[in-house]
């Protein structure tokens, strides 16, 4: 035991001294501080990652510009865990330790609403990449946060362009949606999907839900053997995408799956999930230059464990095309300290991001096309564009 | 908490057992089981198929469960630790193997050394050392965790284990969530074998893929059969090993009565390891198949069927290992039975009511001892 | 700069040691004036740090933050403490509670800002009719004896039912009388404003932690008589069933204002630090005195030792369920206070594993010291929240993914080096015991079962 204490005694002092030893800012005169919140712990860390990296890039690059302004961008990562209480703390400790008047994150919903609760109130910008709910930018009566925009779409055009390219594309007449009651995303891509689809004359023959942790498919999956739809409507993450087709594979189900932006990620199993069709902010084959530097750049910063580029996913993407929102706005306005003129010039911003040509709508929602693409065993391919 | 220092007998009640209005309860219960007969028979009837197919997903889910509960059952069994950190411990099998296959290419083995023999044989081969790789450094693991964790924790209030297993268990999740560790993604799994799945009428077919199997066909794969095969035979090998071996007369002492076991000349610690050692074992091989059957692991993947199993193994009776069989076995049906044919979010609601309803009936779970404890 | 902080987060937290220690003490003094002036300087001085001179705050929002979400804490854990550490019952179902507190009073004020008095009308009519059908029930049950716990359950809930009906009734006959006093969100009414919104903040503290102490009567009348682990299983079913209806809220449960699992937006943030400070002292002095009175002592020697109680007389099972009721009351009542302090309710935040926090706060602070667990509330929230937060945001960007692996090794070590908690069942000031409670039993049976020796 003796020796015991003397140990976690050691290791406590070795985390002081680690805390104190800290590499800190440097104490240049034109620093602009912005945060990341992210969920680094939690439910989904891996999200959390992909998000900060996407935004440190973008920071590193308006850094190697020259910053914004001549200001240098200082980027102050915070853990907010995908839950709100985390998240308020994580906002209130860098807007009231930091002073930071610009936000980018969180990633989840159910955390940027109470971070730009607090972002209203205190006059700070909070733009989040991959946050779908409506709640986010406009409050509960209706009225849109002056401070909160976001760099995706809402749930309801990529539910709206789902069901239009089923009906249209696939000739798809029914339709059986799999969704995460828990999870807002999922939630509300399905529930916009089954309102379009039913409207365009499909029939919804099944709802299943089931919850994040899961693994096992096989009971939804029996009941869609049964049922045998022209599509299935699957609108979660790649992790779950990854779980269900294979599966589906397993048993010899065709039904073509259909997502959302989720789909995105270097970790898909294109070959379980091959014959399925995704909705998502680009294609990774766009010839735009933004899209082909940043897949470029992105590799280049951050590679996998066996030294091979990384491909960046919708959130890590999202998170790029927010910074980038945020920090073009700031030279538009031609402040970084006057956080109404940002506010004002991140109202009519027009930018030409990797998810596409990006302009604000009232609600603070970006308006922007929605590429559909094709899964196939060999890897993702270009399928069709829907506008808005 | 309170565990008197002999073991006695089941406390006889002192007034005689409670018999008024006990019609009321019973109607309850008969209420609940009529309604559960009801809603299974009738969708039974209605699509059997479907039934058998659901079942079928229920025994693969129980049998998964059956493999994490006996680590649950017979550590605390022995300790009366609720060991949370056990499902992290079946992560890191699942890790463990995925990094044989993929960057060791473990599997392959017997093919390299020798071309000559069978493929078949290879494979088999291959994945078994991949599991045995998996089963040593858990053991390895939970043996750390144990002497680190839990040994100097011995003398001290029980609830100090329960929060150091908790703090391992968090520990395990994000520091494998560490860039350099496993890292935060979701990994999909290269398995070392080919799923091969089959589909019942009118005899048994191979699915072939890219086709659905016709209506009204019972489907299942080969990994069901593993994992059944190697459910059974963990069970098996455990009856043996705790009935009929001297480390598990050993182990019964211990579990029966610390002070007086160690009197007997039996050395405590070592058989509290070697339990974790043999549950951490089989929480290993559960994590190999379980990664192999769902193909997507990541760092907090063991979370809920560590839970689930734990659940699994109290209402099976837990220091039971036929009870963390049996138990597990019930929870799979429950389960899929309720996704199948209520809704899948009351799930764990249905699970957790069969089991209040068991410990109601019987307090210690359906295989469980009587109660050492203090009423 | 780097250890400017530290040493000022230090700093803060002996701060708030001394000013925990400083409130016991006071109130310990004999005095009712001294008693009452202590109280309203300790308030004072922390309203004073939170209030603004032009641009100088001692205490910024972040620390206010911590402040409110300690004070929920603290109830929280106070009523687990006395569950598990005074009574025994190792239950992990107080995070459950904390939801249906949270979610049952912002529902009531939600409904209220928005000119909807059925949330108000319809708690208050249920619980308390519910409150008296099932002390009548109880007081029936008695008086037959040898009722099964299973009949009783069904005679509970089907009582509690009749209630919840017929309070809903009540609330679609009332809802026209109120409904031109509150208004709409956009123009409230009189009662839907200023110090009647107060009011409604107040009773809908209170009638959470009331409706959570009903619905844990019901699930604690079969519960409890399972064995102490098994207990401690059926409750932790109890959070993630609870948590599952909380995500399932506007499909299952009839409550489209919940929004599920996109969580419940537009709750009117109502905590104050005098609302947060008030209902902590009060949570503080109900346990306080309840401990030092006959029930308390009841509730202390079951977990001492229920044959020995059972033999002195003493109703096992009632003072079992009197524990699990007041200790729930305070979960309501802190998730009530955490509710209108965030603004927004997500079912995220009431998922079993967050669920274990309050037991390692409880175990922390010492199992059966309200002092400790007072302690081990504030402390635990300014180091993981605050102290971790600020120091790993200042190592780079990577830092921050090292919070949760540096949060279990400082419990790991906490643990070995203290297994009975930083401060045992040592108490301070005010929580003092004049007589002298502390267990003493013979040796080789320690005071808790240990893991091994039996």
């Amino acid at each position: 035991m003796r020796s015991l204490k003397v140990l976690s005694l050691f290791v406590i002092l070795s985390m002081i001294l680690v805390a104190c030893g800290g590499t800190g800012s440097t104490g240049g005169a034109k620093e602009l501080k912005v945060a990341i919140l992210a969920p680094l712990s939690g439910p989904v860390p891996t999200f959390g990652v992909s998000t900060r990296d996407g935004a440190l890039l973008a920071i590193e690059e308006w850094n190697a510009k020259g910053g914004v302004n001549g200001y240098t961008i200082v980027p102050i990562v915070e853990d907010s865990q995908c839950t709100p209480e985390p998240a308020v703390n994580a906002m209130n400790k860098v807007v009231d330790q930091d002073g930071v008047k610009f936000v980018i994150g969180e990633v989840c919903s159910k955390a940027t609403i109470p971070i730009s609760e607090i972002g209203t109130e205190k006059k700070v910008v909070v733009i989040s990449g991959t946050s779908t709910a409506e709640a986010v930018t406009v409050d509960a009566n209706g009225n849109t946060k002056p401070y909160t925009f976001r760099a995706c779409f809402i749930d309801a055009f990529q539910g709206l362009v789902g069901a239009k390219f089923a009906t249209e594309k696939l000739g798809a007449k029914t339709a059986f949606i799999m969704l995460d009651q828990a999870n807002d995303y999922v939630k509300g891509l399905a529930e916009e999907f089954e309102k379009n689809f039913t409207a365009m004359g499909g029939t919804v023959v099944g709802k299943e839900s089931y919850t994040a942790k899961d693994t096992d498919f096989s009971t939804i999956l029996a009941k869609i053997a049964e049922a045998k739809p022209d599509v299935v409507y699957l609108p979660d993450y790649y992790n779950i995408v990854n779980l269900v087709t294979k599966q589906a594979k397993e048993k010899g189900i065709t039904s073509a799956f259909l997502g959302g932006d989720g789909w995105d990620s270097a970790d898909l199993d294109v070959v379980a999930a091959a014959g399925g069709y995704f909705t998502n902010h680009y294609s990774p084959d766009d010839p735009r230059p933004e899209v082909v530097n940043f897949l470029a750049a992105y590799g280049a910063k951050y590679k996998n464990d066996d030294g091979t580029a990384k491909v960046p996913d919708a959130l890590a993407t999202l998170a790029y095309d927010a910074a980038n929102m945020l920090f073009t706005a700031m030279t538009t306005a031609g402040t970084v300290e006057d956080v109404d003129k940002v506010k004002t010039a991140l109202e009519g911003i027009k930018i030409n991001a990797v998810s596409g040509a990006i302009t604000l709508d009232a609600k603070h929602n970006p308006v922007k096309a929605a590429a559909i693409l094709a899964v196939t065993a060999e890897g993702v391919k270009f399928e069709a564009s829907i506008a808005p | 908490m309170q565990q008197v220092s002999t073991p006695s007998q089941t406390t006889l009640p002192l007034v005689k057992p409670h018999t008024r209005l006990a019609w009321v309860g019973q109607l309850f219960f008969i209420v609940l089981g009529l309604a559960v007969v009801y809603i299974l028979g009738k969708n039974l009837i209605s699509n059997p198929t479907l039934f058998a197919n659901i079942f079928i997903s229920g025994l693969q889910l129980g049998f998964v469960y059956a493999m994490i509960a006996l680590g649950y059952t017979m550590v605390y069994g022995i300790v009366k630790l609720i060991n949370f950190a056990h499902g992290d411990v079946f992560m890191v099998g699942a890790f463990v193997s995925f990094f044989a296959v993929t960057r060791f290419n473990l599997h392959q083995w017997p093919l390299a050394v020798f071309p000559s023999i069978p493929p078949m044989v290879g494979v088999v081969i291959g994945s078994i050392s991949v599991i045995i790789l998996s089963m040593l450094i858990c053991i390895m693991l939970a043996v750390t965790i144990e002497r680190v964790a839990y040994k100097p924790l011995r003398d001290a209030p029980r609830i100090a284990a329960l929060i150091t297993a908790i703090g391992v268990s968090f520990f395990l999740e994000y520091f494998g969530a560490l860039n350099f560790v496993f890292s935060p993604r979701f990994i999909p799994y290269e398995r070392p074998f080919e799923v091969v799945a089959w589909y019942i009428k009118g005899g048994i077919h191979q699915v072939v893929p890219g086709t659905q199997p016709p209506d009204g066909s019972i489907t299942f794969s080969n990994i069901l059969l593993i994992i059944m095969l190697a459910s059974v035979l963990v069970q098996i090998f455990l009856q043996f090993l705790v009935k009929r071996t001297k480390i598990g007369v050993a182990m019964r002492a211990a579990s029966y009565d610390k002070q007086a076991a160690r009197l007997m000349g039996i050395d405590v610690d070592s058989v509290i390891s070697f339990t974790f050692a043999i549950g951490a074992a089989f929480a290993g091989l559960g994590g190999v198949l379980y990664a192999i059957a769902y193909s997507s692991i990541w760092s907090q993947l063991g979370i809920l069927p560590g839970l689930k199993a734990f659940v699994a193994a109290v209402l099976g009776g837990i220091g039971s290992i036929p009870g963390a069989f049996v138990g597990a076995l019930i929870m799979g049906q429950a389960e899929s039975m309720t996704m199948g044919y209520i809704s899948t979010p009351m799930r764990d609601a249905v699970a957790f009511t069969i089991l209040i309803i068991v410990l109601l009936i019987r307090p210690t779970g359906i295989f469980g001892e009587p109660e050492k404890e203090k009423a | 700069m780097e250890f400017g902080f530290l040493v000022g987060s230090i700093v803060k937290i002996l701060a708030l040691l001394a000013y925990i220690y400083g409130i016991l003490w006071v109130m310990a003094q004999p005095s009712r004036w001294v008693k009452a002036g202590g109280l309203i300087v300790a308030f004072g001085v922390v309203q004073l740090g939170l209030t603004k001179f032009g641009n100088f705050q001692i205490l910024n929002s972040f620390d206010s933050g911590l402040l409110f979400q300690a004070s929920a804490m603290t109830m929280v854990a106070l009523g687990l403490n006395l569950i598990y550490g005074f009574n025994g019952q190792f239950s992990l179902g107080q995070w459950g509670f904390y939801g249906i507190g949270a979610y049952t009073a912002a529902d009531i004020t939600y409904r209220w800002v928005n000119g909807d008095a059925r949330g108000l009308v319809v708690i208050a009519v249920g619980t308390i009719l519910g409150a008296v059908i099932l002390t009548g029930i109880n007081k029936l049950l008695n008086q037959i004896r040898g009722v099964p716990v299973m009949s009783a359950f069904t005679l509970y809930l089907i009582g509690s039912i009749a209630a919840g009906y017929v309070a809903v009734m009540a609330g679609k006959l009332l809802f026209p009388v109120f409904q031109p006093l509150l208004g709409t969100n956009l123009e409230p009414g009189i009662l839907a404003t200023g110090i009647p919104l107060q009011v409604v903040f107040f009773l809908a503290v209170i009638l959470a932690g009331v409706f959570a102490a009903e619905i844990s009567f019901l699930l604690g009348v079969p519960v409890l008589t399972l064995g102490s682990d098994y207990f401690g299983i059926a409750t932790l079913g109890f959070t993630i069933v609870v948590n599952v209806l909380m995500v399932n809220s506007d499909t299952i449960l009839p409550f489209p204002e919940m929004k599920g699992g996109r969580g419940m937006v537009g709750i009117p943030k109502l905590t104050t630090w005098f609302w947060a400070f008030f209902f902590m002292i009060v949570v503080i002095v109900i346990m306080r005195n309840i401990l030092r009175s006959s029930t308390g002592r009841a509730i202390m020697s079951v977990r001492e030792d229920e044959t020995a109680a059972k033999a002195m007389g003493i109703d096992i099972a009632g003072s079992k369920l009197m524990s699990f009721i007041i200790g729930s009351l305070f979960a309501g009542m802190g998730g009530a206070i955490y509710a209108h302090f965030i603004g927004f309710l997500s079912p995220g935040s009431f998922d079993f594993l967050v669920g274990f926090n309050p037991l390692i706060i409880v175990v922390f602070g010492g199992l059966g010291s309200m002092t400790g667990t007072i302690a081990a509330s504030f402390g635990w929230l300014f180091f993981l929240e605050g102290l971790l937060r600020v120091l790993l945001g200042q190592m780079g960007t990577e830092a921050p993914t090292w919070r949760y692996v540096l949060y279990p090794l400082t419990l790991l070590l906490l643990m070995l080096i203290r297994p009975q908690g930083l401060l045992g069942t040592v108490e301070w000031g005010f929580l003092k015991a004049k007589e002298v409670l502390v267990r003493q039993k013979p040796k080789p049976a320690s005071t808790d079962t240990p893991a091994v020796q039996a």
